[in-house]
């Protein structure tokens, strides 16, 4: 794959309130070519708030959020195209087939091919249950199919929402290889995660974010 | 990279809702049980004089058919809200408004198309002269399609709500009701051998109207939805 023409992402003194309790309150991400951010912080620091402040879902009370010097509101379409987002929710149809999810979530963005499909499959160890509902599934044989459909998309910016949930030992490896060689070409990623992921040669810059 | 066209992403939404509709068609045949039961109920209840029941049956159809559309209505959005694929769908990079319509689209394949398809037998038992079938047709398909587009705003502003069902119809119903009005009309007037030509022509505008202005109002309310 060919490494990204990448920019930077840059959040500014992000706040947020939800009804009268303040989740955030000056926040700043920065993230260009190669960066790894965690996000650290106890349940209910405001972490996933973040991380959907910085997906675009969530425009912030107050600062702002910019990808290549310009607001991201300005044209989502284009910014959502370069950014993957892993929800807390897999995000997965559990009536449609492993490769039926990635087919279908990832064909909305990018022409693929079956073979891509396979690859990603095997690569994140489901191709023995790759014609298997999504809802029969285990929870962390969705989380990994759920991490298939980030790298397939192939979007220079990740936000990962706790990548790590739910993943045996060999799926924490595997997923770290992933976010690894996603770095190593040269992307970006923001995650939320407990434990700070251990990733060769890209320390991660760590946002502390308290309750 | 090969991004994918818009057109192709919309085709592709559209595939995709078709073949989830197949796989748990439980749920999706719902709503053209209701249909039937109704409209077959009310013959049984209304005694055989059928000169009667034919200068009601273009009502009872419409209503039949308006509320088995808002009990569809609740397949459109909630199930992708629930599982994270319309999150998946508002970062996609595709305009939202076109995949809505695409939604939108194959909602009426399923939830539309089978009441008009199934109109006719259950016209025979409400005794509509056989004159009276295409106007009959003509005027529910384009009434289902008003309904699936206006539905569609709706379940989308009410999608974050836990029982939103009956807001749902709160919301839909008085917007309803022109269609209801003149898509009953438009049968009435078949059954008594007139020409039912504007109550359908009207019928027409309102459903160009409601699949142009939708589709961008259902946009901005799904992202309403999931701050």
């Amino acid at each position: 794959m060919q490494a990204f023409n990448f920019s930077r992402l840059s959040a500014r003194d992000i706040h947020v309130w939800r009804g009268d309790r303040k989740v955030l309150g000056g926040v700043s991400v920065e993230a260009a070519a190669g960066d790894c951010v965690h996000v650290a912080g106890p349940n209910g620091s405001g972490k996933t708030t973040l991380l959907r402040v910085l997906a675009g879902f969530l425009p912030p009370e107050q600062g702002s959020v910019t990808w290549e010097g310009r607001p991201i509101g300005a044209d989502r379409d284009a910014y959502c195209a370069s950014c993957s987002y892993l929800a807390h929710s897999d995000g997965l149809k559990p009536e449609l087939t492993a490769r039926e999810n990635l087919a279908f979530e990832v064909g909305l963005r990018r022409r693929l091919e079956a073979a891509e499909i396979e690859d990603a499959l095997s690569r994140v160890g489901l191709s023995a249950s790759r014609d298997q509902a999504a809802a029969v599934l285990s929870a962390g044989q969705r989380r990994r199919l759920a991490m298939a459909r980030v790298m397939l998309a192939a979007a220079p910016l990740w936000i990962l929402d706790e990548p790590f949930t739910n993943l045996d030992g060999t799926g924490v490896t595997l997923v770290t290889a992933i976010i690894t060689g996603h770095l190593d070409r040269g992307g970006a990623a923001v995650m939320a995660a407990h434990q700070p992921p251990s990733i060769p040669n890209h320390s991660p810059r760590r946002v502390d974010l308290a309750s | 990279m090969n991004n994918t066209s818009v057109m192709g992403a919309a085709m592709l939404m559209y595939r995709r809702d078709l073949l989830l509709a197949v796989r748990h068609w439980g749920q999706v045949a719902q709503p053209l049980m209701f249909f039937a039961m109704v409209t077959t109920l009310f013959p049984l209840a209304l005694g055989p004089d059928l000169t009667e029941l034919r200068q009601i049956a273009g009502g009872i159809l419409w209503v039949a058919a308006l509320l088995a559309s808002l009990l569809g209505l609740e397949l459109l959005f909630r199930a992708d809200h629930a599982d994270g694929t319309l999150e998946q769908m508002l970062v996609s990079g595709q305009p939202l408004a076109l995949l809505a319509l695409a939604k939108g689209a194959a909602h009426w394949t399923v939830c539309g198309l089978p009441l008009v398809l199934v109109s006719p037998l259950v016209a025979a038992g409400l005794a509509l002269p056989g004159s009276a079938i295409c106007t009959l047709m003509l005027s529910l398909g384009l009434g289902t399609g008003i309904l699936s587009a206006l539905g569609a705003i709706g379940s989308a502003l009410t999608l974050g709500l836990r029982r939103g069902s009956l807001l749902l119809s709160l919301l839909v119903l008085p917007l309803a009701m022109p269609a209801l009005i003149f898509g009953a009309r438009a049968i009435d007037m078949a059954v008594h051998g007139e020409s039912a030509r504007g109550p359908l022509l009207l019928l027409t505008a309102m459903l160009v109207l409601a699949v142009t202005l939708a589709p961008p109002a259902v946009a901005a309310a799904l992202r309403i939805s999931a701050e």
